[in-house]
């Protein structure tokens, strides 16, 4: 635990673990062209939780895929580890935790989470150490080995953060993670998400479209708006941490979800009538869950 | 306590079974139908028996011709599966080609077959199996190749896999389902094939010939006895599928009723 509060007093200062500038993705289709992202800049400091949030059509899915060099950007550089995506990839630098859990319905728990490291090619001893390792991280040792089917949404979840753990990388790209679970499991996901990221010294990119969570959760959230997609203010979130199921209920979050729903909404206010609704949408969201 | 939960789940089926023929035997002698229009049960197990030796030999052959053929044909059809998934261009030339061959009534090919590799050898009639069952496995398997989940693959290049690696973890066993799938089709095909191909003419040992030539005299409970042999081998065929399917993908959903 004491490696764990040195590595939290020193988050969010060195050298930026993730270094977006002037990035822009536009997609071509029959339909024309359309802007995702336009002129992008972004830093990401060591072991920092930042969320990207907004409305649908933003690009705050696309600006993590454009992180994990799943996607090109048009326009731009996106430097992580000091080095192009492609390499940091190639490098296995970052794990990625996508809304669906996509485990591998032929592979247990346990084999579902040594999938990365089997792909490294790390021998069986060292595979054994790290799948049980990780599996005692996310506290699903007992399932290790039940095969998908047989466990919740939730604990499929659990799993496939595990396998984005397991290669310990220094990067940890999550989209929308918890956004088909309902509220209570969601609630205790992200205390799960929040203990992890204490222990380890992982750096977190975290889309969502919650408000509620990206409060939570963050150390910055980072505010969206659509077409063409914009950052439109990066705000820090100074909760006192660890943060616990009382922190939900102090006067900083609900000013901080506040700040962030404002955000969201004033922005709106100066655009078109389209963009309220859409933004109003996401409020009720992340009301909602 | 599970041996005994399957045979009562399977204990309707038996009932019915049991008087469907208790039925049939009854009709046959109420109605007092001829035996050459429909014999009863009772004498076509007494054909079954006095013509053992003979039932034995030509299942045996057409046996033969049928696993020989559904071997052939099912590996070419998972190779050609494998070189459709791996090129697009192949797939856009093969595929289309491959699902408007699977609607041919390949059957009717038999006579060129003989023609082509000799009436009497069996591998023409194991020709006509190798086509029925190419276009099914190809078909199936090439399907669980290529329709893999988005995101997996993804997973798999964040991982920074090789293309091999996403063969071997990902398509490969993400096309077993489809191969089973297509495996169980082709079981039953493939006697079908080799008994109807043996019907325009080849070697008599074969369970084909005796249907058709104890027919041609009447002598329907040997033609009935026959045709109880192609279908508790056809049957035997795809229950061992089945069983290799159960032991090859227990985590499927096909596999997990009754489970959890």
């Amino acid at each position: 635990m004491t490696d764990a509060r040195s590595a939290l007093a020193t988050r969010g200062s060195g050298a930026p673990v993730v270094v977006v500038k002037g990035v822009s993705k536009t997609f071509e289709s029959s339909g024309g062209r359309t802007t995702a992202l336009e002129n992008i800049d972004i830093a990401v400091a060591p072991g920092e939780f930042v969320s990207l949030i907004g409305p649908s059509g933003c690009g705050k899915s696309t600006l993590l895929r454009l992180i994990g060099d799943l996607t090109a950007p048009s326009a731009g550089s996106i430097t992580v580890n000091g080095k192009p995506a492609r390499q940091a990839r190639q490098d296995r630098d970052y794990g990625i935790v996508f809304q669906a859990p996509v485990l591998f319905d032929w592979r247990t728990v346990q084999a579902n989470v040594a999938l990365p490291l089997e792909v490294k090619g790390l021998a069986r001893s060292e595979r054994e150490d790290r799948v049980k390792a990780t599996l005692d991280l996310v506290e699903l040792s007992d399932f290790a080995r039940h095969y998908p089917y047989q466990l919740s949404g939730g604990m499929q979840q659990r799993v496939s953060i595990a396998r984005a753990l397991a290669l310990r990388p220094s990067i940890l790209l999550m989209d929308e993670p918890f956004g088909a679970l309902d509220e209570m499991t969601r609630e205790r996901m992200n205390s799960e998400v929040q203990r992890i990221w204490e222990q380890t010294s992982t750096t977190v990119v975290f889309v969502t479209h919650s408000i509620p969570e990206a409060v939570f959760l963050s150390s910055k959230v980072v505010v969206m708006s659509p077409r063409p997609g914009r950052i439109v203010r990066v705000i820090d979130i100074d909760l006192p941490r660890p943060r616990t199921d009382d922190t939900r209920e102090t006067a900083r979050y609900f000013e901080l979800i506040t700040a962030v729903r404002e955000t969201l909404r004033g922005r709106a206010g100066r655009e078109t009538p389209g963009d309220v609704a859409s933004a109003e949408r996401t409020l009720a969201e992340g009301a909602v869950g | 306590m599970k041996a005994t939960g399957r045979l009562r789940s399977q204990l309707p089926a038996l009932v019915v079974f049991v008087a469907v023929i208790v039925l049939w035997e009854l009709v046959v002698a109420g109605l007092n139908l001829q035996q050459f229009i429909l014999p009863r049960p009772s004498a076509i197990a007494a054909a079954f028996v006095a013509n053992w030796d003979r039932l034995q030999l030509t299942a045996g052959n057409t046996l033969y011709e049928a696993l020989g053929g559904l071997a052939i044909g099912a590996t070419a059809g998972v190779l050609t599966a494998f070189a459709v998934a791996r090129w697009q261009r192949v797939r856009e030339a093969v595929l289309p080609i491959a699902v408007g061959a699977s609607a041919i009534p390949i059957i009717a090919a038999a006579p060129i077959m003989s023609n082509w590799f000799g009436i009497l050898n069996p591998f023409a009639k194991m020709a006509i199996v190798i086509l029925l069952v190419f276009f099914p496995m190809l078909v199936n398997v090439a399907r669980g190749l290529s329709q893999v989940d988005e995101s997996a693959v993804e997973l798999m290049r964040a991982s920074a896999a090789s293309d091999g690696q996403v063969l071997r973890k990902l398509r490969i066993p993400n096309a077993l389902p489809y191969f089973f799938t297509g495996l169980k089709i082709s079981t039953t095909l493939s006697l079908i094939g080799a008994v109807v191909a043996e019907y325009f003419g080849g070697s008599n040992d074969v369970l084909g010939r005796v249907i058709v030539q104890s027919s041609s005299q009447l002598r329907f409970d040997i033609t009935w006895a026959a045709i109880t042999v192609t279908a508790i081998s056809g049957i035997a065929m795809y229950l061992v599928a089945l069983a290799l399917e159960r032991v090859v993908i227990p985590w499927h959903a096909s596999q997990r009723s009754g489970e959890t």
